[in-house]
């Protein structure tokens, strides 16, 4: 709570000394993401080792079902299973970043209702397990690369745009369920749900060179997460990997305006969090 | 020089009485809605709402330097006001100016974490209170050592005492900085010995000329500490000024005291067809001009009833509890024989011998030594304020009772140095 040296308190009047208020409480988002990643596997027996059992395992079962049964195939020069892990790897950022901002709130509900500082901190540590999971599973890619011999391309150095773009996606969403989230209790539910069927909605376990041509293509590329699952995978795999430029587009109008609005619904609301928690 | 300037400030919650589990669902609002949509012309579709002004304009200033305490019953607003000035929750109107760096402590031990150690849950608690982490370590021995956890530090502090977890909590409190402190009632946990500690530190933080805030129910910690006070009732500021004046004039106001009862009518008063009460009452022999019952004063019963009985062999008997219910004494009256008419009986409980607290008499009338007639449960309430003299030490005196006994020391041996 290092607060300025002179404060107003009124009616919807949050100062307007805001982002100064949160660019001063760094330290207290660094200790935040940090409590947040030392609690994380207390008490388990494998510990980190979930972070890298999770996504293989789903990895595994993803490459069998699809693959082996449903007979999907990846674009032409790529192994199904690159493709998958690349697809999961930041689809996965995705859920994981999404889920935790939607309920980075409720879960700090103890220290909002007892002591202040700018809310928007909340949501911003909640990002650090999913980024260091993230790190984790996208170390692993790169095993899987190295084991399939697959070549790295030139196209790796967007790597951080989409990741980026992600980042954005996920907190103009999460964002919005967050502020929600305090006042319906119905978001924990309708949440996994959502992270559920977006998994089939995106293009994680299918190339979205299958939807190329169809009549519902241009629908399909609203979901900013196609343009992001798709750039990501043509960094890593290069211009083999079907990428769509009409998608990114979408991208990144639809993730910016998602993230203003509802980062000014966030301001107007959070206030408020302490009276309906 | 005003640090904290209050105009107008309430704060309003809406009461929402159709919800039975707090929280209102998606599916309530949308079959409000719904329902409203189709009823448009039922005004009191929302009639279930209730509007509650938990702050009602309060206006006030406060200088620097000065220790203002605030009393008021459960629900006066007190607490709302707190986290208004922690800007935890934002008025409804009104506004509040604050100058100067602003620590509140509304809580010991906010945001600890259950699975963290001790030493991580210093920093983590610190920053959360706004300290920095040069400042958290500057002054981390002297938080572990206030605390007394030396040995638990890598510890998490799930596997504290409750007692460790309070202390740890209000060491790193008391390390802040603040040029104001806000502080609500922590000191309603810990042991005496910590209690004792925690006021001495914020004895400290007021005399070193910072502002400091303090709502207690500890009273004689309020007049201890504080030179200005605040008396909320109802959400409204009734009374500010000197802290003494405002503790009296509460003192007389909130007791829910019981200290007469007396019925006129012998067919309506209370009782059976063998006796019936006419009248128990108290009679403090007050010390001071304050007329409340402190520890030093005595206080008198007298209990009256009517005996039907022609001949009767009866007796009184008398216990008293502590408001939480366990029974600190029972006293009772030889029995005698007596014919029909009023009988009346007397106690006295003397001065300097019950704790200070709240306490409730009740009052049996027994036939032959064995059989009770009638028992008035609770018939009397009052309460004692606590008192001290030539004692520096404010937290809650232990105990039911505080005898006077004679109890002294002396030296009984010098030693003479070589």
């Amino acid at each position: 709570m290092a607060t300025q040296h002179s404060i107003t308190i009124k009616a919807g009047g949050s100062e307007k000394d805001y982002w100064k208020d949160l660019w001063l409480n760094k330290q207290l988002l660094w200790i935040l993401s940090k409590r947040d990643l030392s609690v994380r596997y207390k008490q388990t027996l494998l510990g980190v080792a979930w972070s890298v059992l999770r996504p293989l395992m789903t990895m595994t079962v993803m490459v069998f079902v699809y693959s082996y049964v449903a007979k999907i195939k990846a674009d032409p020069g790529i192994p199904y299973p690159l493709m998958v892990l690349g697809g999961l790897t930041i689809w996965t950022f995705f859920a994981n970043t999404f889920t935790q901002i939607s309920n980075s709130i409720l879960i700090n509900h103890n220290l909002v209702s007892k002591v202040y500082f700018p809310r928007l901190l909340m949501p911003l540590s909640s990002v650090a397990v999913g980024f260091v999971d993230f790190l984790i599973t996208f170390g692993i890619y790169l095993l899987v690369t190295a084991f399939f011999q697959t070549p790295i391309s030139w196209q790796i150095i967007f790597l951080p745009c989409f990741i980026l773009l992600t980042f954005i996606t996920s907190m103009g969403f999460g964002l919005f369920f967050a502020v929600l989230n305090v006042r319906f209790r119905d978001i924990g539910q309708l949440i996994p749900f959502m992270v559920q069927v977006g998994m089939y909605v995106c293009p994680v376990a299918y190339p979205s060179s299958l939807v190329k041509g169809t009549w519902y293509e241009k629908y399909y590329n609203l979901n900013p997460l196609v343009g992001i699952i798709d750039g990501f995978r043509w960094c890593l795999l290069g211009s083999k990997s079907y990428f769509n430029p009409q998608s990114l587009y979408s991208t990144v109008i639809t993730s910016s305006i998602i993230l203003v609005i509802s980062l000014i619904y966030f301001r107007k609301k959070e206030n408020t969090f302490v009276d309906h928690i | 020089m005003s640090v904290i300037v209050a105009e107008n400030i309430s704060k309003k919650y809406i009461i929402d009485h159709q919800r039975k589990n707090g929280s209102s669902g998606l599916r309530d609002i949308v079959s409000d809605t719904v329902d409203k949509w189709f009823r448009k012309q039922e005004k009191n579709g929302f009639a279930e709402k209730e509007e509650f002004w938990a702050l009602q304009d309060v206006n006030f200033s406060i200088d620097k330097g000065d220790r203002i305490g605030i009393v008021g019953h459960n629900g006066a607003g007190k607490s709302t006001l707190l986290k208004i000035m922690s800007r935890i929750t934002e008025p409804t109107t009104g506004q509040i100016k604050i100058d100067g760096r602003i620590a509140s402590l509304l809580e010991v031990g906010t945001g600890f974490h259950p699975e963290l150690t001790g030493r991580e849950n210093i920093f983590l608690n610190g920053a959360i209170l706004g300290m920095s982490k040069a400042e958290i370590r500057e002054s981390f021995d002297a938080i572990v050592d206030f605390a007394g956890v030396e040995k638990f530090l890598d510890t998490p502090v799930k596997r504290y005492s409750s007692g460790m977890y309070v202390r740890l909590g209000f060491a790193i409190a008391a390390h802040l900085n603040p040029e104001i402190l806000i502080v609500d009632e922590v000191l309603a946990v810990g042991d005496t010995e910590f209690q004792k500690k925690c006021l001495g530190k914020m004895r400290d933080v007021s005399e070193s000329g910072r502002t400091l805030l303090f709502v207690s129910h500890n009273l004689t910690a309020i007049q201890a500490l504080c030179n200005k006070s605040f008396y909320f009732e109802k959400g409204r500021l009734i009374d500010q000024g000197d802290t003494t004046h405002i503790v009296t004039n509460y003192l007389s106001k909130v007791s829910h005291k019981s200290l007469e009862k007396h019925w006129d009518n012998i067919d309506s008063a209370p009782g059976n067809d063998q006796v019936r009460v006419k009248s128990f009452k108290l009679f403090p022999e007050y010390q001071d001009e304050l007329n409340h019952i402190d520890v030093r004063t005595p206080i008198n019963f007298q209990f009256e009833f009517w005996n039907m009985v022609e001949g009767a062999s009866l007796n009184l008997s008398m216990h008293l509890y502590t408001f939480t219910g366990e029974c600190i004494f029972n006293v009772g009256t030889q029995a005698e024989s007596f014919s029909k008419g009023l009988v009346s009986g007397t106690c006295e409980i003397p001065g300097n011998f019950l704790n200070d607290g709240s306490y409730v008499v009740s009052m049996m009338i027994v036939k032959d030594t064995s059989t009770v007639l009638y028992n008035m449960e609770e018939a009397l309430v009052f309460d004692i304020e606590d008192y001290r003299e030539n004692v520096t030490w404010y937290g809650k005196w232990p105990g039911y009772i505080r005898p006077q006994l004679n109890f002294s020391i002396r030296q009984s041996e010098h030693v003479v140095n070589d």
